[in-house]
């Protein structure tokens, strides 16, 4: 038993963590909003792609950097990622579309691990898909199975995002056409949980990067002639924001370390991460924004980018109440009979 | 990162469960916090000593086995999921005990740990006073010098006092310098208590079971063998080992697994559960988890040579408002049998003391604040 995350799995993030403290603040997820310089951002992909994030989970036979990770290595580089807030398809290139991509062995592969072609995945039937508006290939859920496709071979119908970073789009894909990426429960199955996981991991970043800007105010503002942060009702909403993080991030390891190990509790693993990540970020991002007071309630000030990022992943890959419908059904807690329908996940 | 037991650790868990299967009383027994309950328990302990159970982290020549703390965290589990009685000496083992062997002599620990792992001597904690609860440094239960006999003379009232009246020895602070600053000039005492002039009345816990008392101290001589820690060291010593209190040796993860367990139970044998009933379920269920996620990783941490420090606070916050998650969802699922006086009305009871014993939540919370986020304490 040894509950701490491995540093082979940690230097990946570590080295991600570099490129994204000189070259991903703020500005770099403005930049990612309609009317920004998607190109900045996209250059900072392209760099991080350098250090092996997008491939890693290819392995090297596959034009991966050959890093031998799992999903271990998911949790600290989603983290890091999410921290930063940086506009990219993280979990959908990372966990999902690359190993998928060199699993099928697609030829998209190398452009996607270089970081020259942005890649997105959805594996919820008729959803928007995120990124999808600006994204040059497309990976959409077809009956049983996921299909690729270029981005002039669908359909693309913008979607407003409450994150403006998403590049929300409906998308119409032609049935039957594209690269057959994954067929099967199974399969489907494996990659969702990929995306869960780093998903959850990203929400962990995106919390404590706010709680982290709140603490930093609340330490200055001065009002009534002290600190706010001085005052108890700040200090035990932000405890409480604290202790949130601290109980999700283990349960987003432990979920980590259950897919790469193949453990029977996997999925419902997974779904924890997802449920306890979920609500500590929206809990941070609530609170920060309170903590903040009016400033908190502008978009000149950075915090909104980070919270509505958190609101948007929440509900992302599967919102805390479906997560926890599926953990209640392995639990043998029944639900009605129009509940039955497992999903990808099953 | 690897969540596996070792084959020891197995080995170890299947013995514990082997005994446990054979020796748990297939009854639950009375209240520990009642009279006639207290000595049912007795019994339970005596019987858990002789086949070496009692302490199982304690060195052996104290009556432990030497057990790692993984072991020990096997242990608890297997011991809450079979459904033994509480451990009614807790307060001794797991809150004075770790005192004892950081800052006891020799001859303390020779004196003092055999006997409280053979429930021979039970310990009640003497900290809060009438006047001094979350404000603990505001202590005014005195101890004056009397060279003549050798030790301390201690004078004053403890209070909310755990199982005071069925216990047989008090650990407290007192205040030794009445001229020094609040934390300062206070000691920690080891008092008999049926020493000539101490008296102790029991009253009810919010529960109506006698699980308080009283301890009032009258001139009572304490002699200087019986200081733990040093003189004027009371506050210090008693701070050193706060986190056992609030943190994981005093709840450890598999007391609120098997309470969730038994609440998924619960939800699969009520028909009349809701959508909703599931969702709170097993949002508490997950809970549980969390906090056996959150311990793991805590002992990986001191195993390896990190000390806990203010995070404990963290697990009291956690573990506390979990007890409360799990009853008050119980409570939804029984419906109008709610209120009926059995397991889970008492387990509820129970649960509403958790966010005050140990340091109030309230607390808990500025330690968090202001020793992990780093917010101003004024």
């Amino acid at each position: 038993m040894r509950f701490a995350v491995a540093e082979r799995d940690a230097a990946l993030a570590e080295a991600a963590g570099e490129v994204l403290a000189k070259q991903a603040g703020a500005e770099r997820i403005r930049a990612g909003w309609p009317g920004g310089d998607a190109e900045a951002v996209d250059a900072v992909w392209r760099t991080l792609a350098g250090v092996g994030v997008s491939g890693a989970l290819v392995q090297e036979s596959a034009d991966g950097l050959g890093l031998g990770l799992d999903e271990n290595a998911l949790p600290p580089l989603m983290e890091a990622l999410g921290r930063s807030g940086l506009p990219v398809p993280a979990a959908e290139t990372v966990a999902v579309g690359a190993p998928l991509l060199a699993a099928a062995g697609a030829p998209q592969l190398p452009d996607v691990l270089k970081g020259s072609a942005l890649i997105t995945v959805s594996l919820t039937p008729g959803a928007p898909v995120p990124f999808a508006a600006r994204a040059d290939l497309i990976a959409v859920p077809d009956g049983e199975g996921l299909r690729l496709f270029a981005r002039d071979e669908v359909a693309l119908e913008p979607v407003g995002s409450v994150d403006g970073s998403r590049w929300l789009a409906q998308v119409g894909a032609p049935a039957g056409g594209g690269l057959l990426l994954a067929e099967g429960p199974a399969e489907l199955a494996v990659a969702h949980r990929r995306g869960v996981l780093a998903t959850a991991a990203l929400l962990l970043g995106l919390g404590g990067r706010m709680l982290e800007l709140t603490v930093a105010h609340v330490r200055e503002r001065q009002q009534f002639g002290v600190p706010v942060g001085s005052f108890q009702a700040v200090k035990h909403a932000l405890a409480d924001v604290e202790l949130a993080l601290r109980f999700a991030r283990p349960a987003v390891l432990a979920a980590g370390w259950a897919q790469a190990a193949g453990d029977s509790e996997a999925a419902v693993r997974t779904s924890m991460a997802k449920v306890l990540a979920s609500e500590a970020a929206r809990k941070a991002a609530r609170t920060a924004i309170q903590c903040h007071g009016a400033m908190g309630y502008t978009t000149e000030y950075d915090l909104h980018l980070y919270a509505k990022r958190a609101w948007a992943l929440a509900a992302d890959w599967g919102g805390p109440a479906e997560h926890r419908e599926s953990i209640g059904r392995r639990l043998g807690l029944a639900g009605p009979a129009d509940h039955v329908s497992e999903g990808a996940d099953a | 990162m690897d969540l596996t037991w070792s084959p020891e650790e197995d080995a170890f868990r299947r013995e514990a469960r082997e005994w446990l299967a054979a020796n748990v009383p297939r009854d639950p027994l009375p209240s520990g916090d009642t009279r006639a309950g207290f000595a049912a328990h007795l019994e339970w302990e005596r019987t858990l000593f002789e086949a070496r159970w009692s302490v199982v982290s304690w060195p052996e020549a104290y009556g432990g086995r030497d057990a790692s703390l993984w072991q020990w965290l096997v242990f608890e589990d297997e011991y809450h999921r079979a459904g033994a009685p509480a451990r009614v000496t807790q307060n001794g083992i797991f809150l004075l005990a770790p005192t004892v062997f950081a800052f006891g002599t020799e001859e303390q620990q020779r004196r003092i740990l055999p006997r409280m792992a053979a429930a021979q001597d039970l310990w009640a904690q003497g900290w809060s006073e009438p006047g001094a609860g979350s404000d603990l440094a505001a202590i005014r239960s005195r101890a004056v010098r009397d060279e003549g006999a050798g030790g301390w003379r201690l004078t004053g009232q403890k209070t909310w006092t755990t199982r005071g009246a069925f216990c047989t020895h008090l650990f407290g602070l007192f205040r030794t310098d009445p001229e020094a600053e609040r934390h300062r000039g206070l000691t920690y005492f080891l008092v008999p208590l049926d020493a000539p002039g101490v008296t102790v009345r029991g009253f009810e816990r919010l529960d109506g079971d006698e699980g308080f008392a009283e301890v009032f101290l009258d001139d009572v001589l304490v002699p200087d063998a019986d200081v733990l820690g040093g003189v004027g060291e009371g506050w210090r010593v008693a701070m050193a080992t706060t986190g056992s209190e609030r943190g994981l040796t005093l709840r450890s993860p598999g007391r609120f697994l098997h309470t969730a367990d038994r609440l998924v139970d619960l939800a699969r044998t009520t028909p009349e559960s809701t959508g909703a009933h599931r969702d709170r379920v097993v949002q508490a269920w997950i809970e549980a988890q969390a906090y056996e996620l959150f311990t793991l990783e805590q002992v990986t941490s001191i195993v390896e040579g990190r000390p806990v420090g203010a995070e404990s606070s963290l697990n009291k916050l956690f573990w506390s408002q979990l007890d409360i998650a799990l009853h008050e969802t119980a409570a939804e699922l029984l419906g109008p049998e709610a209120e009926i006086d059995g397991p889970w009305s008492r387990g509820f009871l129970f649960s509403l003391a958790g966010p005050i014993y140990a340091g109030t939540n309230e607390i808990q919370r500025n330690i968090v604040a202001e020793r992990l986020l780093g917010l101003p304490r004024r």
